[in-house]
């Protein structure tokens, strides 16, 4: 393991030890809204924006609006513009749980040379069909695969990647329950 | 009434303070709502023992004297190590007397209680980590007809109605009751977040062996990377006894189904997070770490201890379960063992931050001159945890406590004169 000085991930850890110290102290600032604006377009297809957010007593624009796409591919019968949905959920998945790889490798003085990972999300189509009442809509299983190359042991690596899941938003979003309001303007 | 210093509590850690006073001369007393080790007596499962072995049950100039020194004291035992210790050291004990507020005073402290008002120069808050269950939001969840029990207010198989059992939470506390659960013949599940996994033998010793001997246990707060969170991790998943396991993969393997994290009850559905394996990842690997660290030790001492031993990684179901009917699938009672937090409702000193948590530096209150705490997870070093932290930390902040209490004398003296 190489020293946390000379290791350089690209992560600002002393920021991130810092602000979780200073939001301790006002943790009203900790409280951050996540936003995106979505439009039909034709079909299942459809564009979200992503422009602001809000978070440490005030709203943030990002530095230009992000545009994401989302369709169904030809099998549903579709025209398949862009990625479905589930599998930007993948994608979500994989990149929060990459971020928080590089931040524990960081703060762990653990130099990444490659991070790649491969997601897969089973998923039993019936649900959505409503062609079995027994089957859910959402995926049955989900699985991570990560190849990563680095200054580290075995085991090393193995704590990184089971610290980066218990810090991951995106895989306590999809494994635990949320209540989700659905309203109209 | 007016006395120096107002000790509340007269479990293991008041008593001890009791003692540190008595030794500097400090005129003192202590308050308790019962008679010493109260709770002890009157809020423990009958089944339950220390986790710590005898030899590390000591209190200041009272180590243990019995004959088991490897054995587990269960807590009618701990009572009567308390009450003995209490009469050994002349104790200046008023039981029965319950305080209901603590409030600060121009010099000092008022506290009334529900046996008259007392005017102190210091108080000690020695009422004990464990004064209130921490049973989570979503327990209103739980539907009528299911039971929904603290393990504070648990006792015996018996005590439950008829049906399965969901424990919430992997500490001792609850592998424990899990564990004595299932062997009563209930259909048991238990649900686990982040957990310690810890077996009671290493290399021939017991694992507080270790902790002590190995340094573990003497650990300060300030040295620890995280203390918030270091005070609030789950004990360890261990049992006074020498021959029984009641780690996670144990109970798995005595039928006991495993599931992740409780997420919510939602329409009488307990619904658990899909974590479990990463879950069980980290208490596996964290394990490791601790074993490393005492065989690292080991090797640098020349400990008498014998051969490295590892731990097979823990197995739970591939695809564990995320959802519990509790009605439909005959969960008679959830047991929430889902830790404590101490009781500071009648704390009229603003000293608890948003979240009812008492900011400490080492049990000294930097807000609250004169006001110290006592007894509460990880206090000043790991070994506060533990009875076996009394005797260390008793001693510092007595003496952080009487240079209090001459400085406020040598101040007075110069207002006089």
């Amino acid at each position: 393991m190489t020293d946390t000085a000379t290791v350089d991930n690209g992560v600002n850890s002393d920021a991130l030890l810092g602000a979780r110290d200073a939001l301790r102290q006002a943790p009203e600032a900790a409280q951050f809204t996540w936003k995106a604006t979505s439009e039909w377009i034709r079909g299942t297809h459809s564009r979200q924006t992503i422009e602001s957010f809000t978070g440490l007593g005030q709203e943030h624009q990002h530095k230009k609006p992000f545009v994401l796409e989302g369709d169904h591919p030809e099998p549903f019968a579709s025209e398949d513009h862009a990625p479905t949905p589930v599998e930007t959920v993948l994608a979500a998945l994989a990149g929060c749980l990459t971020a928080g790889v590089a931040a524990v490798a960081q703060n762990r003085g653990i130099q990444l040379k490659s991070v790649k990972a491969t997601v897969e999300g089973d998923h039993d189509i019936l649900g959505i069909l409503g062609g079995d009442p027994e089957v859910r809509n959402g995926f049955n299983e989900v699985r991570v695969t990560f190849d990563i190359d680095a200054d580290a042991s075995d085991e090393d690596i193995a704590a990184l990647v089971a610290q980066s899941q218990k810090r991951s938003a995106v895989f306590d979003a999809l494994t635990n329950p949320t209540n989700v309001t659905v309203s109209v303007a | 009434m007016r006395t120096e210093v107002l000790i509340i509590g007269a479990g293991h850690s008041g008593l001890a303070m009791s003692r540190r006073l008595t030794e500097h001369g400090v005129e003192h007393v202590v308050l308790d709502r019962g008679e010493p080790g109260n709770a002890w007596r009157t809020e423990r499962w009958e089944s339950l023992r220390l986790l710590t072995p005898n030899w590390q049950t000591g209190l200041p100039g009272h180590d243990y004297a019995g004959d088991d020194p490897d054995g587990f004291m269960g807590s009618r035992e701990v009572a009567d190590h308390l009450a003995a210790y209490a009469r050994a050291i002349g104790a200046p004990v008023r039981a029965g007397v319950t305080v209901t507020s603590v409030a600060p005073l121009e010099r000092g402290y008022r506290v009334t209680t529900d046996h008259g008002v007392w005017e102190a120069d210091a108080v000690v808050l020695a009422n004990g980590g464990s004064g209130i269950p921490n049973v989570p939001a979503h327990a209103e969840g739980v539907p009528s007809g299911v039971l929904s029990l603290s393990a504070k207010h648990y006792r015996s198989p018996e005590q439950l109605p008829e049906g399965g059992v969901l424990v919430v939470g992997a500490s001792a506390s609850g592998v424990q009751l899990a564990d004595e659960l299932a062997r009563s013949g209930r259909e048991v599940t238990i649900s686990t977040g982040e957990h310690v996994r810890m077996p009671r033998s290493y290399r021939g010793r017991d694992i507080f062996w270790w902790m002590d001997a190995a340094g573990v246990l003497d650990e300060r707060w300030d040295e620890v990377d995280d203390i918030v969170r270091a005070r609030h991790v789950p004990s360890p998943q261990l049992v006074g006894s020498a021959d029984r396991a009641v780690g996670i993969g144990a109970l798995h393997e005595r039928g006991i189904r495993i599931v992740g994290r409780l997420g919510r009850v939602h329409e009488g559905v307990a619904q658990f997070s899909g974590g479990l394996a990463n879950t069980v990842r980290l208490a596996d690997l964290k394990l490791d770490r601790l074993l490393e660290r005492f065989d690292a030790w080991a090797a640098e001492t020349d400990a008498e201890v014998g051969p490295v031993e590892r731990f097979d990684p823990t197995v739970v179901d591939d695809s564990p379960r995320l959802e519990l009917d509790l009605v439909g699938e005959k969960v008679g009672t959830v047991l929430w063992a889902t830790g404590y937090r101490p009781d500071y409702s009648w704390l009229e000193v603003p000293v608890l931050d948003y979240k009812g948590r008492l900011w400490h530096e080492g049990g000294v209150i930097p807000d609250a001159p004169g006001l110290y705490v006592l007894g509460t997870s990880l206090l000043r070093r790991r070994r506060s945890t533990y009875i076996s932290g009394a005797a260390h930390d008793s001693a510092e902040l007595a003496e952080h406590l009487v240079e209090y209490l001459g400085g406020r004398e040598s101040a007075r003296a110069e207002l006089a004169s």
